[in-house]
């Protein structure tokens, strides 16, 4: 019978035993959950498992969007399990595939219900009970297995809750199945529906929740309650002492699934093109500010990837064209991506196509999320220096330090107030928020020189913004003393001008392949002609994902991501607009 | 001879740590588990020892003369314990360390912890969780980064060592206001049992050495003894001892929420990252050795 029961629904939990920013310990069939709501009211039942070390996730620490495992401060995502940050490489983006095993929740009639295995059929619907007019009552735990406690459950009696001091009522059993009782109490004129869902926790412990049809107030209602947890408990005793005369049968032996094979080796960088793997409809589109568009994108069915502070996605647009867009997302709002597009009325057409034809309804394809602008949270203060639309990575980041009470300071230069975007989420960053508005370059680059005049060791500063405006900045930066290693900063495109007039040859190490770069072909195109699938996203040298490491030879950078220091070791390359000057590049490809 | 309830052979033949000889009235049976055993053991105040597996004939608290009894245990003394072994054992690992006249030597706890051993040895290499299990102690975020460091399976010495280790510490010594980061050596010469070399803050050219040694009651369940050799002539014993207690309580309830309890050596079974690094050497240092006790082995 605990067989067949793994694809069925039961209950582990009572949604009171939810509260705000707890996490609750569950079981069924021999299998450990961490049962935890988000602030957002999401339901989460994961395997109670890290899989780091595997320590328990229901003794880390829910903080409402994110359950932090104890052991090593990693952080997993409401909804999709996903971890978004491993604190002991701050420098890094988590593999987005490090994701828990998660389990079905469902809220019905007071209680989380869930199972092991991939359900069959809904949730249990009971014929006589009724969403938001029964009475839950308290769980009963009881040592023995479950069908002996449901058929011991048959024989239950109990007096209708409107006759709670009669004693003479008659029980009817309506319904009864392998893991629920269903039993009317009649007496005088009064008649109580109770159905008991017995939760199999093991092989030999089971819960009594019982669900009445109707509702009481006030006295009646402790009275009502006090007569079940009487009587049942009453009852639990007996089934105990019946179950300790049979031979107890073996606990159900915890299964530990074994990892994917690419996550038992420290994660690499994941190798797909530019593909729009996924499907999103808009489900909201607003205007964030004047120009800027803000679009919230929702998944067609299941769950969107889960997604870092500093990510961002293409959107493959109806106009053929293809755009990238950070997620502005806080943590844990893993239920949409939230993006802003500014209107460039002479750019190639990618924001006008946002701005004139994407309507709230429309499905667009966009690619997982992608982070090549990660976010230590090892600073002893982090500095956001936002301008204009570069505004939504850092705002992602911002909204994540704040949440951990992490210090920082937002400085967010735009033209002019109408021109500050996504004000809700600027007013949640409370009082680390200095706007600054309507400074030309001269009185920006005085601002900035005063923002950046003091660094101290551990702090880190995030830039993004217009081109003119990040040179300003990290020539200011670098004159203030911060080393390069604390200055990072993401370009919204690369506005040098490509010189595509040499031509090379590129071996590829661990492909054992040679070949040969002509004028006027990047070497990404060349790789991917050769069938070599290489990740890319802007493919003009800014948003770093073609990253590839050179061996040998020297590379002739064009792109905006890298920074001077790894410009200077060689051994870094864009593989989208950098080339040779060398005649030959040997990449760890 | 008598079956023993262990069958892995690795750790039969090793020697294994009972209790610190300061913890042991001379003259009197004291008994303990190991390896799912009850064995007894004794000495006698002048540097002689004995343990033997019980009978009911010597209970704890009765009073023995070690050199009557027939039929014992090989036993050592060594680094302030009583060893013993349940098979053939051949040496101990050395800490030369133990042999300097100006360091101070304490048992600083006898601890039962529900978890095998080999998963109280990872948790001794990492330097990952001193932000989060010890607070503002060992680490304090937002310093929680692991920065590289080298691992190394010594095949000569047959042991792990865990070199240039660095960990930023708030209060890096006592004297200090400040934080810094602190040195660490790891040696791991034996697989129930680890040692580590600490940047002392009584001198500088010198490293305090903290070893665990585990004694393993079943697969899932340890003793673990924890050896101070520091340099320290200003601390009362209680207050240095108290440290690694606090240390150690904090570990515990950590340790007994892990699942499952025996360490799993499938490199499969949990996610490593660069950090891990010397636990990642360790697993696959047991795997080598054939080590079955305390692990679930990899499936072959």
């Amino acid at each position: 019978m605990l067989d067949q029961a793994r694809t069925r629904w039961h209950p582990i939990a009572a949604a009171h035993d939810l509260p705000l920013r707890h996490v609750f310990h569950g079981q069924l069939l021999g299998r450990e959950f961490a049962v935890w709501r988000a602030d957002d009211g999401y339901v989460n039942v994961w395997e109670n498992r890290c899989l780091h070390r595997g320590v328990r996730l229901s003794i880390g620490i829910n903080d409402g969007r994110e359950l932090k495992c104890q052991y090593h401060g990693w952080r997993y995502s409401n909804r999709t399990a996903g971890c978004t940050y491993i604190p002991a490489h701050p420098a890094d983006a988590p593999a987005r595939t490090i994701t828990n095993r998660t389990f079905p929740a469902v809220e019905r009639y007071g209680l989380v219900w869930s199972a092991t295995d991939e359900p069959q059929g809904e949730v249990p619907e009971v014929a006589g009970l009724a969403e938001g007019e029964f009475l839950g009552l308290r769980g009963i735990p009881v040592n023995a297995p479950a069908d002996r406690v449901v058929a011991r459950l048959r024989g239950y009696s109990f007096q209708p809750s409107g006759r709670i001091d009669g004693n003479d009522a008659e029980i009817a059993v309506e319904a009864a199945g392998d893991f629920s009782v269903a039993l009317r109490a009649r007496e005088g004129g009064a008649e109580t529906l109770a159905v008991f869902f017995v939760q199999p926790v093991d092989s030999n412990r089971s819960v009594i929740r019982g669900v009445l049809n109707s509702d009481a107030e006030g006295a009646a209602r402790l009275a009502v309650l006090r007569h079940h947890n009487e009587r049942l408990s009453k009852l639990r005793d007996a089934i105990e002492q019946e179950a300790a005369q049979a031979p107890a049968p073996e606990p159900i032996a915890p299964q530990f699934e074994r990892l994917p094979a690419e996550l038992a080796e420290m994660p690499e960088l994941t190798a797909h093109g530019r593909k729009a793997a996924l499907r999103v409809q808009v489900a909201r589109k607003w205007q964030a500010a004047d120009g800027i568009a803000g679009f919230e994108l929702k998944p067609l069915s299941g769950l969107l990837p889960t997604f870092q502070p500093g990510a961002h996605i293409d959107v493959h647009m109806p106009n053929g064209e293809i755009r990238q867009y950070s997620i502005a997302n806080g943590p844990g709002e893993s239920d949409r991506y939230v993006i802003g597009v500014k209107l460039e009325r002479d750019s190639k057409g990618g924001s006008v196509c946002m701005h004139e034809s994407v309507r709230e309804g429309d499905v667009l394809a966009i690619s997982e999320p992608r982070n090549n602008f990660p976010l230590r949270r090892d600073a002893v203060k982090t500095i956001f220096v936002a301008g204009g639309i570069g505004v939504t990575p850092l705002l992602a980041m911002a909204q994540a330090l704040h949440h951990q009470e992490l210090a920082h300071e937002f400085h967010y230069f735009t033209q002019g107030e109408s021109q500050l975007a996504f004000r809700d989420r600027l007013d949640g960053l409370k009082g680390t928020l200095v706007p600054h508005l309507g400074l030309d370059p001269e009185a920006t680059g005085a601002k900035l020189r005063e923002i950046l005049s003091v660094y101290k060791f551990g702090m880190h500063l995030y830039l993004c913004g217009p081109g003119p405006m990040l040179e300003t900045a990290r020539k200011i930066a670098a004159e203030a003393g911060w080393p390069e290693g604390a200055v990072h900063f993401e370009y919204f495109k690369n506005t040098n001008k490509i010189d595509d007039s040499s031509s090379f040859e590129v071996a590829l190490a661990r492909s054992c392949m040679t070949l040969k770069v002509p004028a006027g072909k990047t070497i990404l195109e060349v790789m991917r002609e050769a069938g070599i699938d290489m990740p890319s996203s802007c493919e003009q040298g800014a948003c770093g994902t073609c990253l590839a490491t050179v061996i040998e030879g020297e590379p002739d950078h064009q792109d905006v991501y890298l920074n001077d220091a790894e410009r200077k070791s060689g051994t870094k390359i864009m593989t989208c607009v950098s080339r040779a000057k060398s005649a030959r590049l040997v990449l760890d490809l | 001879m008598q079956q023993s309830r262990c069958t892995d052979p690795v750790i039969l033949n090793l020697w294994h740590p009972l209790a610190a000889l300061v913890d042991m009235q001379p003259g009197v049976v004291f008994d303990t588990v190991l390896l799912e055993e009850r064995v007894s053991y004794a000495h006698d105040g002048q540097g002689e020892a004995a343990a033997w597996r019980s009978f009911a004939g010597l209970p704890a608290g009765a009073a023995v003369e070690i050199d009557q009894l027939v039929e014992t245990l090989p036993v050592k003394v060594a680094y302030g314990y009583l060893w013993t072994s349940l098979g053939t054992p051949g040496e101990l690992f050395p800490i030369p360390e133990f042999a300097e006249a100006d360091r101070r030597k304490l048992n600083a706890a006898t601890l039962g912890v529900n978890v095998s051993a080999p998963r109280a040895i990872e948790n001794f290499l990492d330097m990952g969780h001193f932000p989060y299990v010890h607070t503002d102690i060992l680490g304090a975020e937002p310093h929680t980064e692991v920065k590289e460091y080298d691992v190394e399976i010594s095949v000569e010495r047959d042991e792990i060592l865990a070199t240039r280790c660095r960990f930023y510490q708030p209060k890096a010594s006592t004297v200090s206001t400040e934080g810094a980061d602190v040195d660490y050596v790891y040696r791991v010469p034996h697989p129930y049992c680890s040692v580590l070399y600490k940047s002392s803050p009584a001198d500088e050219s010198r490293l305090d050495v903290i070893a665990i040694f585990l004694q393993p009651i079943d697969q899932e369940h340890v003793r673990a003894h924890m050896m101070l050799c520091v340099l320290d002539d200003e601390n009362e014993d209680k207050i240095i001892k108290r440290f690694q207690q606090t240390i150690f309580g904090q570990d515990k309830p950590i340790l007994e929420n892990q699942f499952p309890k025996r360490l799993p050596l499938d490199p499969r079974a949990e996610t490593p990252i660069r950090a891990d690094k010397s636990a990642i050497a360790y697993r696959r240092w047991l795997s080598q050795k054939g080590v079955t006790y305390g692990v679930i082995p990899a499936a072959t």
